[in-house]
């Protein structure tokens, strides 16, 4: 085991997967020669050369244009959008072109890519470049959407990534960039679609993702010690394909769930989750399922109110701790 | 009510006679003359099937603007890409698209090119190199410069040529195409079709430059190209050129094509917002009268030709046959292939 930053995770994933497969490419923009403006891709063009580690112009149209056009003739590319708020400007790209064009020719083409991008808040950098948006991808049939929260979820689900024939879009967490974990040394190699129970708990089910992780972990314990409640968090990881066995197994248990989600509030993750809890498993349910969210409102830069905005670990602990009581 | 037809008209220019002595095979060129027949015949009974209501939503034409799409398919190895727009019928059917899975698409048929799935908007034929129709605007320059760039990394060889209209080259993706196009030295041409009309607005009302690609070509260190879109002869040899260039690793080329649509954008739209004067002016430069008397004078016998045009009419009414006696698709293809499993599966 070694221990990496999240943000050395990443890098490590894509090199697993570029020495592994030589056609294998990634292009962005700064993702050469400046490592990334987060330097999640530093030593990519060292190693792999600038041929497969490419520089582009500020064209997000055209980064998964280019990404989309080599995928589906026979080169898996990795693509990099700097931050998850340029989506945006190029959602054409990602909503109506990648993610259908398998539907609309019956099959012809695949598109073996990955869309990387830094999603997400708590770095005070206003609301145009903090969204929490794994909410827009996951409502387009055609995408796969995955988001760790650790460092060898990192390496184990870019591999994965990569090696699907399917176009993932794979948001890293900004605010996690720093945190650190142990990753084995070999070659690690996850699967989409599966959740992992990051702590175990008889008295509810807590599902976050990525920065909400660790911040429900932090509020489980406190929950355990402080007022004795049980607590089981889910680490979602992959919204889309969804894991909804395990989900249903962990609320199954514990008889109420909760999630923690970091996108605004309407049409979030979990209110998906919560209508397929409320429709299959209903009748183990003790209480109402609740949802904890960043409010309906754009992020605001100042640290107090981008604070009282996401989900904290108090929110969170007063939250589960008022609707068991 | 304004009427755009009230302004002066925008006229052909006429027919370069030196393009007969072009140095072109002959036998290329009445495979070009199968070619203009295969989609001017084509489309007319795409046309006459919507009026019956077989054919359903829409459908884009190209009737007047086949010489392009002849042209440049002449001009393409059979592994070349194409990408194309939802005017695509004639850019499918020049690269070799079966005419019976392509009218079998239009009418919604599971025995289509796409099961059905697509329409008339997005034919494909990867066993082609139709690598697809995209339906809105700007994107598919992009994904063409993909393919290309796909292409030079595997060292293939081959070329992409990449069709859309003069209204595309207003929208930010066109830009941002070319200049990646550009920087990285792609295997790409992009091929304009100015048939002088936005829909149904007059190109030139809204656009800054009178030509709306050519002008734009400096911008990104292009050579500035106006081939006369209806002479199949012109566009063939400004194609092979381009993308002779473009296979030795010359770099991306931007070729603007005159041309215009005998119809209106779409089923919806008559097109009374263009000059009668104009109109008229254009059905005389119709490429394929001109082409028919082109071979004649190139001392291809009249018996000759009007066995091609009698050959692609049995064809097209075979296509049209395979069409109608195919089955609607069924719900067992609502649900596949959304994802490379052949499935739509999305939760475990």
């Amino acid at each position: 085991m070694a221990e990496l930053t999240y943000r050395e995770a990443v890098a490590a994933g894509i090199a697993q997967e570029m020495r592994r497969d030589p056609s294998l490419v990634m292009l962005g923009e700064d993702v050469a020669a400046a490592g990334g403006v987060f330097k999640t891709t530093v030593g990519l063009l060292d190693e792999f050369g600038p041929d497969r580690v490419r520089d582009t112009p500020i064209s997000e149209q055209a980064i998964l244009g280019a990404a989309m056009g080599a995928s589906m003739t026979g080169v898996p590319v990795i693509a990099e959008i700097m931050f998850s708020d340029f989506l945006a400007v190029c959602w054409d790209m990602i909503a109506n072109e990648i993610a259908k064009s398998r539907y609309m020719t019956d099959g012809q083409v695949s598109f073996p890519l990955v869309i990387r991008t830094a999603n997400g808040g708590a770095a005070r950098f206003g609301a145009q470049h903090s969204q929490s948006v794994e909410n827009w991808a996951m409502m387009i049939p055609g995408l796969k959407v995955v988001a760790p929260s650790t460092p060898a979820d990192t390496v184990a689900l870019m591999a994965a990534a990569v090696r699907d024939p399917d176009p993932v879009i794979f948001f890293e967490h900004k605010s996690l960039f720093a945190t650190k974990g142990e990753v084995p040394e070999v070659e690690v190699v996850g699967r989409l679609g599966e959740a992992s129970i990051v702590r175990e708990g008889s008295d509810a089910t807590v599902a976050a993702l990525a920065l909400m992780v660790p911040r429900a972990l932090e509020a489980a314990d406190r929950l355990q010690q402080e007022e004795g409640i049980s607590v089981e968090v889910i680490d979602v990881r992959s919204l889309v394909p969804l894991d909804t066995k395990t989900l249903l197994a962990s609320v199954e248990k514990t008889s109420r769930l909760f999630t923690v989600e970091e996108n605004p509030r309407l049409c979030g993750w979990g209110a998906e989750l919560i209508s397929i809890v409320g429709e299959e498993a209903f009748w183990n349910l003790d209480g109402p399922l609740v949802r904890i969210t960043t409010p309906h409102i754009p992020l605001p830069a100042a640290a107090s109110l981008e604070d009282l905005a996401i989900p904290s670990v108090d929110r969170i602990y007063e939250t589960v701790k008022s609707s068991l009581r | 009510m304004y009427d755009y037809s009230s302004r002066p008209s925008r006229l052909p220019l006429p027919v370069d006679e030196r393009m007969a002595s072009a140095d072109i095979d002959l036998g290329q060129r009445k495979s070009i003359y199968r070619s203009l027949q295969e989609l001017r015949q084509f489309e007319k009974r795409a046309h006459d099937l919507f009026l019956q209501n077989l054919v359903k939503g829409t459908t884009h034409l190209s009737l007047g603007m086949e010489a392009v799409a002849a042209g440049f398919g002449a001009a393409m190895r059979p592994d070349d890409y194409t990408f194309a727009t939802y005017r695509g019928h004639a850019h499918a059917l020049a690269r070799g698209m079966e005419m019976g899975p392509a009218m079998a698409e239009l009418l919604g048929r599971s025995n289509g090119v796409l099961g059905g799935k697509g329409g008339s908007m997005h034919l494909t034929d990867v066993s082609r190199g139709m690598m697809g129709s995209y339906a809105i605007i700007g994107a598919h320059l992009c994904i063409a410069n993909g393919a290309a760039w796909s292409a030079q990394m595997r060292g293939s060889g081959q070329v992409t040529v990449c069709f859309f209209g003069d209204g595309t080259t207003n929208i930010g993706a066109f830009h941002e195409a070319l200049n990646m196009a550009k920087v990285w030295q792609l295997p790409v041409v992009f091929v304009c079709e100015n048939n002088l009309y936005m829909e149904y607005t007059p190109i030139d009302l809204i656009t800054a430059v009178p030509h709306p690609a050519a002008d734009r070509a400096a911008s990104y260190g292009l050579e500035s190209v106006i081939v006369d879109g209806n002479d199949p002869d012109a566009v063939y040899l400004a194609a092979g050129k381009a993308i002779g260039r473009a296979r030795e690793g010359g770099g991306p080329a931007l070729i603007e094509a005159t041309t215009y649509r005998t119809g209106g954008h779409s089923r919806a739209d008559p097109a009374k917002y263009r000059p009668l004067e104009e109109v008229e002016a254009w059905a005389q430069r119709d490429p394929i009268p001109m082409y028919h008397a082109r071979l004649l004078g190139l001392g291809v016998a009249e018996g000759e030709l009007s066995s091609i045009e009698r050959d692609v009419a049995a064809d097209v009414d075979a296509a049209t046959e395979f069409a109608k006696a195919g089955e609607e698709p069924t719900g067992e293809a609502l649900l596949t292939e959304v994802y490379a499993d052949g499935s739509s599966r999305w939760r475990n």
